[in-house]
C-alpha cells in the first residue's frame, strides 16, 4: 500500500512544481534565480580553505535573506580538491549548463588563473575570494578580489621590521605563486629601508622535515625570520623553531598572518606567543561589527573560529549583493563588473574598498601579536597601517 | 655540522621504522603492499586524537599506536591480503593503492584534512647543546628519543628474526611454503603475526613522525615514495640494509637541505639513481642470495 502512496504524493508535488514554475516563467524572464558558482577546494590539503569560505557566504545568505532586488539568489557550491584543471572544468560547467551570473570561490592561485580566461570568454565575474598571488587581477579584466594580496602584507611588516631594530633577515618561504611574491616584496622593502636580506630560503611546498632549514638560520644569525608557508604547515615550522632554539638564540619569528591562522592558532600551543605577523584580518579585530560576525559565524559552525579566508568569503558575497542591488535585478555581466568596482564598505575587517582600476582590494593592514585573550590565543593588533593598495600593481 | 649529523640520523632512524614493515612484507613475503603507508597513518592518528581528545600520555599512545594498526593488519591480512599472495605483482600493487585511496578517504572523512597538530610533553622539547663552532652539537631530546627507541627496536627485530624459533619459522614459511607446512610450521599464522607485526611498526613509526613530518590524511601518498626509496636502497633481505639505506638517505636528505637548499628535495631521488645504477639488487644485498 505504502508503496502505490508514495510515487502519487511524488508526483502531486512534482505537479505543482512544474505548475507555479510555468506560471511564472513568462511573466518575468528575472524570476530566474540568480545563480552564483562557488568553486572551492572542500576535500583534500586546502579543505579548511573551502569550509570556511562555505560558511562564511551561507552565513551571509542567512543574514541578508536570499532575495535581493526582486530575484532569487541560489548557490552552487562545487569541490574542485585544489586540482586547477579541475576548477576550470567545473567553471566551465557552471557558466555553460547552469548558466552562472557569477563565478566565485578560487581557494589556490593556479585554480584562480586557470580560470580567469573563462570568465573573460563569458564575461562573467569572477570573484576570488582566497587565492592570493598579486597577478591574479591581472589574468582577466573580470576578476574582482576580496581577499588580500601578499605584497599588501609583507611590505607593512617589511617597514615594521626595519622600524624594530631588524636589519639581518633571513626569508623561509613556501616554493610557489604567493611564498615567491612574499619573499620578493618583503625583500624589497627592507633593502630600500636599508635592512638585508641575508639568504633567501625556499622549501618545496611538502617539505617533510623543516630541520635543516631552521639549522641553516640558526648558524646564519640573523635578527629576524621572515615565513610564509601555508597554514597547514606553519604549526611544524613554528614548533621547530622554538624546539632548536632559535628565540634563544635572539632571532625573532615575523610573519605573515597565514602562519599565525585564527584556525590553527590555538592547537598550536604556548610557542606561538609573542609571534608577531602582518594581516588584513584577526577574529579579534576590535569592532562591533567584527564581534557581531565572529559570533554569529561560531553560532552556525559548532563553536568554529571564522579565519581570513571566511572574511574573504563572506565580503565577496557582499560585493555581489550589493552589485545585483545596484543593478536592480539584471544580472548582465557587465554591468555586475561595473557595479562591483569601487564599492566601499565597512568589512570585519575594518574599511575596504574594491579599486575600480585594479579591481583589487584596498584595505587595512594590521601588525599583531599571538597574546593570550580569555585562555584562548588570539592576534591581538596593536598597529594599522591604513588603506594598503597591492603593491604589486603601483608600479 | 655535529647537529646535521644528528638532525639526519634521527630522521633516518624515523624513515627507517616506517619502512621496516614494508621491507618485510616486501622481502620476506614478496608481497608489495603500497597500503603500507595507511597504517602507519592509522597509528599517528591514534596517538593523535587519544592526546588531543582524551589527554591520554604520549607515552601510554605509543603501544596503542602499535596495537591498533597491528590488530588492523591482521584483521586485513585474514580478510583481504591472504587470498592476493599468489596473483601477479600488479594485481597487488593495485589492490593495495585502493586500500591508501580508501584509508586517505576514510581519514579526511573522520578526522578532517588539516594537518594534526601535537603537543608533545614538556619533557621531550627540551634541547641539549654541547660544544660550539663547527662541532657544535644540539640535540633535540624528541629526537633523541626517537633515535633510542629505534635502536631499541632494531635491536630486538633482528634477534626476533634471526634468533628465535619465530624467526627460523617465518624464515622456512617464506623459503618454501609447502616443506614448511610439511613439517608442522602453521605457516598461515606465521604469515599473519608478521604482517600484523609489520604493520604495528608502522603505526609506531607514523605515531612518532606526526611531529617532525606532520599528520594529514595525504601522509600514505606523501611518504610512500620515501618507503620504497628506503627499501629499494637497502634490498629486502636483511632489516640491516633498509637501517644503512634509511640512515643514509636521512643524512644526505638533511645535509643538502642544508648546504643546497635549492636543490635539497632532489639530492634523496639523484641518490637513489645513484645507488641503483651501481647495485641495482639494493646497496646490502649479498650477491648470489636468492634472486
Amino acid at each position: 500500500m505504502q508503496k502505490r502512496r508514495l510515487p502519487g504524493a511524488r508526483g502531486i508535488a512534482l505537479s505543482i512544481a512544474l505548475a507555479t514554475g510555468l506560471a511564472a516563467l513568462p511573466v518575468f524572464a528575472q524570476d530566474k534565480p540568480f545563480k552564483i558558482g562557488l568553486i572551492l577546494p572542500m576535500t583534500g590539503q586546502q579543505a579548511t580553505t573551502g569550509r570556511q569560505i562555505e560558511a562564511a557566504a551561507k552565513l551571509y545568505m542567512a543574514q541578508n535573506g536570499d532575495t535581493v532586488a526582486g530575484r532569487k539568489v541560489q548557490l552552487l557550491v562545487r569541490d574542485d580538491t585544489s586540482l586547477p584543471d579541475m576548477t576550470r572544468r567545473l567553471a566551465q560547467e557552471l557558466v555553460v549548463n547552469d548558466k552562472v551570473n557569477v563565478l566565485a570561490g578560487m581557494g589556490i592561485t593556479p585554480s584562480a588563473l586557470a580560470t580567469a580566461p573563462l570568465a573573460t570568454q563569458s564575461k562573467t565575474p569572477l570573484v576570488v575570494m582566497s587565492a592570493a598571488t598579486s597577478s591574479i587581477t591581472e589574468a582577466s579584466p573580470y576578476v574582482v578580489r576580496t581577499s588580500f594580496t601578499l605584497p599588501q602584507v609583507s611590505v607593512p611588516l617589511a617597514d615594521w621590521a626595519s622600524g624594530n631594530g631588524i636589519k639581518k633577515v633571513v626569508t623561509l618561504v613556501s616554493d610557489y605563486g604567493p611564498g615567491i611574491d612574499a619573499e620578493k616584496y618583503f625583500s624589497q622593502r627592507l633593502s630600500a629601508n636599508g635592512g638585508q636580506v641575508t639568504e633567501a630560503l625556499r622549501v618545496p611546498l611538502r617539505s617533510p622535515d623543516f630541520a635543516p632549514f631552521l639549522q641553516k638560520v640558526r648558524d646564519a644569525k640573523p635578527d629576524a625570520l621572515f615565513v610564509f608557508v601555508p597554514s597547514g604547515a606553519s604549526a611544524a615550522v613554528m614548533k621547530q623553531f622554538l624546539e632548536r632554539g632559535l628565540g634563544k638564540a635572539g632571532i625573532r619569528l615575523i610573519a605573515t598572518g597565514d602562519v599565525t591562522e585564527d584556525d590553527q592558532l590555538n592547537a598550536m600551543g604556548d610557542g606561538a606567543l609573542g609571534v608577531v605577523t602582518s594581516h588584513h584580518y584577526s577574529a579579534a579585530h576590535p569592532s562591533p561589527l567584527n564581534k557581531q560576525f565572529v559570533q554569529a559565524f561560531e553560532q552556525a559552525n559548532k563553536g568554529l573560529r571564522p579565519n581570513f579566508m571566511a572574511v574573504g568569503g563572506y565580503d565577496g558575497m557582499r560585493v555581489i549583493y550589493e552589485a545585483l542591488k545596484t543593478t536592480r535585478g539584471v544580472g548582465d555581466g557587465d554591468a555586475l563588473l561595473a557595479a562591483m568596482k569601487g564599492q566601499v564598505f565597512e568589512s570585519p575587517r575594518g574599511p575596504v574598498s574594491i579599486d575600480a582600476q585594479t579591481r583589487d582590494i584596498v584595505q587595512n593592514v594590521y601588525l599583531r601579536k599571538v597574546e593570550r585573550v580569555d585562555g584562548q590565543l588570539y592576534n591581538v593588533e596593536f598597529d594599522v597601517i591604513e588603506g594598503v593598495k597591492d603593491p604589486g600593481k603601483s608600479r | 655540522m655535529l647537529t646535521l649529523l644528528f638532525d639526519g640520523i634521527a630522521y633516518g632512524m624515523l624513515l627507517f621504522i616506517l619502512a621496516l614493515g614494508l621491507a618485510v612484507t616486501m622481502g620476506l613475503m614478496h608481497f608489495v603492499n603500497l597500503a603500507h603507508g595507511a597504517f602507519a597513518m592509522a597509528g599517528g592518528y591514534i596517538t593523535v586524537l587519544l592526546m588531543q581528545r582524551l589527554d591520554v600520555p604520549f607515552l601510554v599512545c605509543l603501544p596503542l599506536a602499535f596495537a591498533g594498526p597491528a590488530l588492523l593488519g591482521g584483521v586485513l591480512e585474514r580478510t583481504l591480503y591472504r587470498p592476493l599472495y599468489r596473483k601477479p605483482h600488479l594485481d597487488q600493487v593495485l589492490f593495495s593503492i585502493g586500500l591508501v585511496f580508501i584509508a586517505v578517504a576514510g581519514a579526511d572523512y573522520f578526522a578532517g584534512s588539516t594537518q594534526q597538530i601535537m603537543q608533545l610533553p614538556e619533557w621531550l622539547k627540551g634541547r641539549t647543546e654541547w660544544g660550539s663552532g663547527a662541532f657544535m652539537l644540539g640535540m633535540g631530546h624528541y629526537r633523541l628519543f626517537i633515535i633510542a627507541l629505534c635502536a631499541a627496536l632494531t635491536v630486538g627485530l633482528q634477534y626476533l628474526l634471526a634468533r628465535t624459533r619465530w624467526g627460523s619459522r617465518l624464515r622456512a614459511a617464506v623459503d618454501d611454503q609447502r616443506v614448511a607446512a610439511g613439517l608442522g610450521i602453521d605457516v598461515n599464522l606465521v604469515f599473519l603475526s608478521t604482517f600484523a607485526i609489520g604493520s604495528g611498526l608502522a603505526g609506531l613509526g607514523g605515531a612518532l613522525g606526526a611531529e617532525m613530518l606532520g599528520l594529514d590524511p595525504s601522509f600514505p601518498l606523501k611518504f610512500m615514495i620515501h618507503f620504497l626509496i628506503v627499501v629499494a636502497v637497502g634490498g629486502t633481505s636483511s632489516i640491516t640494509g633498509p637501517l644503512l639505506a634509511a640512515l643514509l638517505l636521512g643524512i644526505a636528505d638533511v645535509a643538502g637541505k642544508y648546504y643546497i637548499p635549492k636543490l635539497g628535495a632532489f639530492i634523496v631521488y639523484s641518490l637513489m639513481i645513484v645507488i641503483l645504477l651501481w647495485r641495482p639488487q639494493g646497496l646490502f644485498v649479498r650477491q648470489g642470495g636468492r634472486k
